[in-house]
């Protein structure tokens, strides 16, 4: 089997909002998008790695790291790692920025 | 079937097999041989019978029906004495010839007996089976003293059954200190003089070269020229694997029978298990690695997937009464180890833990092993320790609360979290905590539903004893982002004229530059406090159901509820959210605890037309704002009704709607005392007598149950409004974030907020605030209705197909 990786363009980067995530459907799957202060941008699979589930674009945004809003674990963006206390691992993406253009790839 | 023979009947041998029926129970047909007469026992209690602690027939694990249930043919009381390879079959010493597909050599071990002259003579044994056992037993009927060579774990564990039995016991031991494999010196001599006390004798540092005697043994002599006197001789000075039949049959041996990692011995078909087989250049004689070797081979044997068996550490525990003691890894420290050690020698009580690179490698626990179990799986994982404390508690258990002591490490404090008693006090321990605050912060303790907080800080008294400031402990910063409290932060705001969450972070120095899910939220709520209708609200420092005016829940969607002031509506607004609901396929539609009408279920991208298409504003049910007033039908149409309750309620709710308070407030107005509203649990509860109102305050109907206290009796709905407005202002202004009216009330006490409310002038100063700062709230729902960037940002969802 080839594995073969796709690019995606899921966003305009001027239009991308700070301060809040960025909802984006790949067919099935569904991606968190963030902006962050610094500028970068972050893509993360949009489920809480708590064992209860729930998305995370809606979550507080600090520096690299995101609260996951229903059960306040804090994640970094540039990893996935959910911060001690707490423990888990959220799925990150690969994010390609060219120009305006904002590409995720799987 | 194909045919599985194993030479030998012990333990590690028998578990394997045990495995294997468990995996596999119709593949194989079964022939054991054991030399001993007895069916697979316990040989680890062989020192609780000494000890006279239990008998043989409690300590068989596998009777001999087992062996006819499981179709296995056993033969007892015979050796085998060759493996043909070739032919594949093995040979017993009573000329049986049994062929195998696959053979497993489980032959043990035997007692190491010190080739010295005189070792043969009558009354010298070694201790391995239940046969050396009986023979210990009786010899103590008949004779008086003992001499146990080896002061390891087996010839501690003989001598102190030999004491029990009568006899008088000498230890003789080559080296300076007893068990010096497992112990340090000083738990070794902790351990010396317990034994004194219990009467055993040490001869140290004797090397025995000759035991003395005619037919049966009279004496030993040592190196040094010394004498002493036995009836009896125990060797128990290790263990030596029963390699013999593998040797004969041509299998590679070195101290035992050598395996790799599946436990395959040199020869086809041929594994070896247990304390007879030699892994990586070690032979295990504890059971515990025995039994992890045999689930690696029964996964083998039965053609499975398996891991590879990569070798154990091992722990030790000393089965002596009245000696508590656990080892496991190191022993001694090497440039590259440090020590972690507790010693209290009056209670006799010595703990070391060698740690290495943050990990642990050796423990050694002498007089409390209850920490064993934990350490032992933090050195067997390899776990980093850093920031975890190593014991529970350091000092003995004596002294603080009687309850917080007696509780087990295990035993949860906060439900919510899932946080134990033992987490607690290991965060309060190695982060050095010592407020409350810290604690939840650190734990996640009392985070939820805050129920657990008055015992997280009685753990808290309780572990740092003497240190413990109570008034300390209470010093809440903000969050782990700073360590400001609330008073100085709203002091900074108002002296610096900070005017944005962002600002203050950065101005006071915020160690988190961008702040936290506690902190951000409860700046953003302290500045539109002070600077009332001046202040921009920071919506991405909101939590997520006021940042989107909706309450998620817990698979991502949102409930939708409408307000309906004072809990009354009209059937044109029930039309509107039943052909709402059932044109979004609202999963739920419910009446909520605040009498109105929630629909639960709604995906973000959906919330904005339903907002539209219900046209009615929302009920802010997600929000630390005034959620409902509940209202009884009152004197309109209630016969016991003495005021028009509905009324008041829905001027009260059009009033304080949209109101940012510390916590979500709630309301209630009932008519009558008989309170249908439930007005007597309610933050502010309204109840109608004849010619007037009463207010209750600080009541809860949640997690912190408790009855509103009357703060003033009134006559007017106009009174009302205005003592309603100035204690909801105090309430704001003095409030820490997140503290509900209850709690708040019972912090600065009730007859200190009627003193502030007893001023006319103040009362009015209160108003004016409260009115400017009503002046700022629009519509959240039709905002955003109305808004493209709000729905863009915050309800829309982007599909797009992948690479395109």
């Amino acid at each position: 089997m080839i594995l073969t990786k796709t690019r995606t363009l899921v966003a305009n980067y001027n239009n991308l909002p700070e301060g809040s995530g960025y909802s984006v459907k790949i067919d099935d799957k569904e991606i968190a998008l963030f902006k962050v202060t610094n500028g970068k941008v972050f893509a993360v699979e949009n489920r809480s790695p708590h064992p209860k589930g729930g998305v995370l674009t809606e979550g507080l945004i600090s520096g690299e790291y995101v609260f996951c809003p229903v059960y306040d674990w804090k994640i970094s963006l540039a990893d996935g790692k959910v911060q001690a206390p707490d423990e888990g691992q959220v799925k990150t993406y690969q994010v390609e920025v060219e120009e305006d253009n904002v590409y995720i790839i799987i | 079937m194909k045919k599985l023979v194993m030479i030998g009947n012990g333990m590690a041998g028998v578990r394997t097999i045990e495995e294997i029926l468990k995996l596999s129970p119709e593949q194989f047909e079964i022939t054991i041989f054991g030399q001993e007469p007895h069916p697979n026992y316990n040989r680890i209690k062989l020192s609780n019978i000494l000890q006279g602690d239990t008998n043989f027939e409690d300590i068989i694990i596998n009777p001999f029906d087992w062996y006819k249930e499981n179709n296995i043919h056993l033969y007892t009381g015979e050796t085998v004495t060759k493996i043909d390879i070739e032919r594949k079959l093995v040979q017993s010493d009573q000329g049986r010839e049994v062929q195998y597909d696959e053979l497993i050599i489980a032959t043990g071990s035997n007692s190491f007996i010190l080739p010295i002259p005189g070792a043969d003579k009558l009354g010298v044994t070694g201790f391995r089976d239940i046969k050396d056992c009986e023979m210990m037993i009786k010899s103590a009927d008949q004779y008086k003293k003992a001499v146990v060579i080896g002061g390891g774990l087996l010839g501690l564990e003989a001598a102190r059954g030999l004491l029990n039995l009568g006899m008088k016991v000498d230890v003789v031991h080559l080296m300076p200190s007893l068990m010096e494999r497992q112990l340090d010196p000083i738990a070794s001599s902790l351990l010396k003089a317990e034994l004194e006390s219990q009467g055993m004798k040490f001869l140290m540092e004797k090397e025995t070269v000759e035991i003395i005697g005619d037919e049966r043994v009279a004496g030993l002599r040592f190196k040094d020229g010394s004498f002493v006197q036995a009836d009896l001789v125990v060797m128990a000075i290790g263990i030596k694997s029963n390699t013999s039949v593998a040797k004969n049959s041509g299998i590679y041996v070195n101290r035992g029978i050598v395996v790799n990692d599946f436990m395959e011995t040199s020869a086809p078909n041929v594994y070896a298990v247990g304390e007879c087989a030699e892994h990586r250049e070690i032979v295990y004689g504890l059971v515990a690695p025995l039994y992890e070797q045999g689930k690696v081979l029964a996964d083998r044997i039965c053609g499975n997937e398996t891991t590879t068996y990569e070798g154990s550490v091992t722990g030790t525990q000393l089965k002596v009464a009245g000696v508590d003691l656990f080892s496991a890894g190191e022993i001694f420290e090497d440039g590259t180890t440090k020590s972690i050690m507790v010693y209290n020698e009056y209670e006799g009580i010595y703990k070391r833990v060698l740690v290495r690179n943050n990990r642990i490698v050796g423990i050694v626990l002498y007089g409390d092993t209850k920490d064993s179990t934990r350490l032992f799986r933090m050195l067997s994982k390899k776990e980093d320790i850093t920031g975890v404390s190593i014991f529970e508690l350091q000092c003995s258990a004596e002294g603080g609360s009687g309850d917080i002591a007696s509780m087990p490490n295990d035993e949860l404090v906060c439900g919510c979290n899932g946080v134990t008693k033992g987490a607690i006090v290991e965060a309060i321990k190695t982060q050095g905590l010592t407020t409350l605050d810290q604690v939840s912060h650190c734990t996640n303790a009392g985070r939820s539903c805050g129920r657990c907080k008055p015992m997280v800080n009685d753990i808290l008294a309780y572990t740092l004893g003497d240190q413990f400031d109570a008034a300390a402990a209470q010093k809440t910063s903000i969050c782990g982002c700073t360590t400001i409290s609330r008073e100085e932060l709203i002091a900074e705001i108002k002296e610096k004229g900070l005017t944005s969450v962002k600002e203050v972070m950065n101005v006071l120095e915020w160690n988190n530059e961008e702040g936290c899910t506690k902190c951000r939220p409860a700046i953003n709520y302290y500045l539109g406090m002070i600077h009332m209708d001046e202040y921009k609200d920071d919506r991405d420092s909101r939590l997520v159901n006021e940042k989107m005016h909706a309450n998620i829940q817990k698979d991502g969607t949102y409930s939708v509820v409408p307000r309906m002031y004072g809990g009354v509506t009209t059937a044109a607004d029930l039309k509107k959210i039943a052909e709402v609901a059932e044109k979004y396929d609202v999963p739920l539609v419910k009446l909520t605890g605040g009498q109105r009408i929630g629909l639960f279920g709604v995906k973000k991208e959906d919330l904005p037309s339903m907002w539209e298409e219900l046209d009615m504003p929302s009920g802010y049910a997600y929000g630390k704002t005034l959620r409902t007033v509940k209202t009884c039908v009152g004197a309109q149409f209630c016969r016991y009704g003495t005021q028009d309750s509905m009324a008041l309620g829905i001027e009260l709710e059009k009033k304080f709607e949209r109101l940012d308070t510390p916590h979500k407030v709630k309301m209630g107005v009932s008519a009558c005392p008989r309170n249908c509203s439930e007005a007597g649990i309610k933050d502010i509860g309204f109840v109608g007598i004849d010619g007037g109102w009463e207010i209750y305050v600080a009541g809860n109907g949640g997690v912190d149950l408790r009855a509103g206290d009357l703060l003033a009796t009134v006559k007017t709905e106009a009174e009302v409004m205005e003592m309603t407005a100035a204690y909801l202002q105090y309430y704001r202004e003095t409030a820490n974030y997140l503290e509900r009216t209850s709690k708040w009330v019972e912090r600065v006490g009730l007859e200190h907020v009627k003193e502030i409310l007893a001023n006319e002038e103040t009362r009015k100063a209160l108003n004016e605030r409260m009115d400017q700062t009503l002046k700022k709230y629009i519509e959240p729902w039709n905002e955003a209705i109305e808004s493209e960037k709000i729905k863009d940002k915050y309800y829309a969802v982007h599909t797009v197909k992948a690479g395109e």
